[in-house]
């Protein structure tokens, strides 16, 4: 598993957060979702056997949102 | 059209700048009376540019199955568009993206003192390599190992251990301490902190997230992203709300055949304020905690604490300094130098902080202990020249002494004064010394505790493992409640759990070092200090200006907190009540609904912006 955080831009209103929490539910192997409205952040788990965080990215697009960074860790 | 929405969104100050203009232009040209066509097609224009934007939005969201506020206004201006009050389709849309940007101008300035911190992060460091060149680097990208150059004037960029140079570092984003400390080979220096003067190359322990103000961070970032349960229930309650609007904008509609009526019902139902209101006061308030070193875990922490009716201190490191100084040795036995010198060679292997003050004594001649092991809660066990020590409190002494009357004589004296005690005995009798420690209490400790209690904390509780007669002395001179001496680790977070399991809110204060478990039990866990990567992790509330006045700060500004928050959910009902009070008298239209709407908004955001330049009185 690898948690990933992606630095978001174009977060306005407080309703992009329930949208984009979906967004990336929404793809396989995510999991422990958290946008960070304040931080203008996304805090995931992801299995890279599932998914790729590039995946996620394109879902993020998307909708609309900009992904300015992207960091990885293992766990 | 994912591109469209991007770039709708990115210029989105200059459509409603130009979206004004046309608004301005369509008044004109109807005050010059007879271009009723040109004030038509004007406004129609200007809907179709506001609709624009919030209709992509509206869309992406119910791609997601998500009933957002902009599909309650898209339907509304279409159905305006449909009924031709165009006019009205482009004041609502002109008003709903003047609110928007206006929402964004004054939340990024209640984020403005949690943005203050996080520009402070160093961004990339100065790598030395193998042969000795530099080169910038991002510190995201650095490993454990790695040496790297601090020069004069600039901030350490990592987490280390100083190779080479000697400096003066201002650690006060740390330590909250704005003094100077020496850096010298062999010692640590952390991200964050300043080099005032000198040189050095640091070895990288952590670098980026992993170290302690990286943490620092990522703690304040959490936190002001964090979710009281009341808000946990509006978030909820707002999912099933927005489409709740909905359904009742089509009853009403079938019920009454009031077309306006019903897209108007949409307009006023959006939940804009009660949805923003508690956000910008959790940011407001943790981002003010933050920039005086008070760090709130979340919103929830400040609504416990402000509950809060007993608060149990460790006293040591909390009420007290947390660093003891050797004040009297009493020789009863054995030479004065050589039991010094054997105390510090057993004492160099403890961290106990009263351990720690022996060994910082003078030496003459450097021993080494062996078979060194510790007594849980008693002290320590060690041999030095094949001669066994004890070094601890009477209760480890006592098989080796026994019931001696000069013993008790000297501890009894000492505890009078107020010092903690480590006794040293020898297994064959020949040596035996008291050493009185004392540990300074923190400058005006007696008064925060009393303003403490001023302010609704009902019971002060000191717990220690230091002995009886000397914390009820320390505790003389405060307004502490309860004193329990002599208590393990274990004891405290039994004490903890015991005190909640009776009804009551405990937090519990310390240093963070061997409290873990009964910060762990606390309803508030509170850590003085940031020291220690264990306090940051356990504490919900961590002070990193290692005082009481911050722990008074701290109350008063989750109060404060918390009371802004319920200002701005009141709020944001009765203006929800006020909307359809006036909509059923026919005070209210389609445009002047969002008007008051928008500005709900912005009276929830403005109010929150009051907890920014907050200053709780000490």
């Amino acid at each position: 598993m690898e948690k990933v955080m992606m630095k978001l831009g174009g977060l306005t209103c407080p309703s992009c957060l329930a949208k984009i929490q979906k967004g990336v539910e929404a793809v396989d192997g995510t999991a422990d979702v958290k946008v960070l409205f304040n931080a203008g952040k996304v805090k995931f788990t992801l299995d890279p056997a599932v998914s790729s965080p590039e995946t996620v990215q394109e879902g993020i697009e998307k909708m609309g949102y900009t992904v300015q960074g992207t960091k990885m860790k293992e766990v | 059209m994912v591109k469209i929405q991007q770039f709708l969104t990115k210029h989105r100050q200059g459509l409603v700048i130009l979206m004004t203009i046309l608004l301005v232009l369509a008044e004109a040209a109807r005050w010059l009376g007879q271009m009723s066509l040109a004030y038509q097609v004007i406004m129609a224009l200007t809907g179709v540019i506001g609709l624009l934007p919030i209709l992509l939005t509206a869309i992406s969201a119910l791609r997601v199955r998500l009933v957002s506020i902009d599909v309650l206004v898209s339907i509304a201006v279409i159905g305006a568009f449909v009924i031709g009050e165009y006019n009205e389709a482009a004041i609502v849309t002109w008003l709903f993206m003047l609110g928007e940007v206006l929402e964004d101008l004054t939340l990024k300035k209640t984020r403005s003192a949690v943005k203050q911190l996080t520009d402070l992060a160093p961004q990339t460091a100065l790598v030395v390599d193998a042969d000795g060149n530099t080169h910038q680097e991002d510190v995201d990208f650095l490993d454990p190992g790695a040496h790297v150059l601090i020069k004069t004037g600039a901030q350490v960029p990592v987490d280390g251990t100083v190779l080479t140079g000697d400096a003066l570092a201002n650690e006060a984003s740390i330590t909250g301490e704005a003094r100077l400390v020496k850096k010298e080979v062999g010692d640590s220096v952390y991200a964050g902190t300043i080099l005032e003067n000198g040189t050095l190359t640091v070895e990288t322990t952590a670098a980026g997230d992993d170290t302690t103000f990286g943490k620092i961070i990522e703690l304040v970032e959490e936190a002001q992203d964090s979710q009281t349960k009341t808000q946990r229930f509006i978030d909820r309650f707002a999912q099933y709300y927005t489409p709740f609007v909905l359904l009742v904008a089509v009853v009403v509609g079938l019920l009454t055949r009031d077309f306006r009526l019903a897209i108007t019902v949409m307009v006023l139902g959006c939940p804009g304020a009660l949805v923003i209101g508690v956000p910008a006061s959790t940011v407001a308030g943790i981002g003010n905690g933050a920039r005086r070193g008070i760090l709130f875990k979340g919103s929830d922490v400040m609504d416990r604490l402000r509950q809060v009716d007993t608060i149990a201190f460790d006293k040591t490191g909390t009420l007290t300094r947390g660093k003891p100084t050797v004040q009297t040795l009493v020789v009863l036995k054995g030479d004065r130098q050589a039991i010094i010198d054997r105390a510090v060679a057993i004492e160099g292997q403890s961290d106990h902080p009263l351990a720690r003050s022996i060994a910082a004594l003078p030496t003459q001649q450097p021993l080494t202990a062996t078979k060194v092991e510790t007594v849980k809660g008693q002290g320590i066990r060690a041999e030095v020249d094949g001669q066994e020590y004890l070094l601890g409190n009477r209760a480890l002494v006592n098989a080796v002494v026994g019931d001696d009357a000069a013993l008790t004589r000297a501890v009894a004296q000492l505890v009078a004064a107020g010092d903690s005690l480590v006794i040293l005995a020898s297994a064959d009798h020949q040596e035996l010394a008291v050493f009185g420690i004392k540990d300074q209490l923190r400058p005006q400790a007696a008064v925060a505790l009393h303003q403490l209690k001023q302010l609704g904390v009902k019971r002060l509780v000191m717990l220690t493992g230091d002995n009886t007669g000397t914390a009820k002395e320390i505790a003389a001179t405060l307004p502490i409640d309860e004193v329990h001496a002599e208590m393990l680790p274990q004891d405290k977070a039994r004490f903890v759990a015991d005190e909640r399991e009776g009804g009551h809110r405990v937090a519990f204060v310390g240093d963070g070092i061997n409290d873990s478990p009964a910060l762990a039990a606390a309803d508030v866990a509170i850590a003085m200090g940031s020291g220690t990567d264990v306090a940051m992790d356990v504490a919900d509330l961590v002070l990193v200006k290692s005082t009481l006045a911050s722990l008074l700060t701290a109350r008063r500004l989750a109060r404060r907190t918390i009371t802004n928050m319920n200002e701005n959910i009141v709020i944001a009902l009765l203006t929800v009540l006020l909307l359809f009070i006036g909509l059923f008298a026919g005070y209210v239209e389609m445009a002047s609904g969002m008007l008051i709407h928008e500005l709900s908004i912005l009276i929830v955001i403005l109010n929150s912006m009051r907890l920014i330049k907050y200053s709780p009185q000490n």
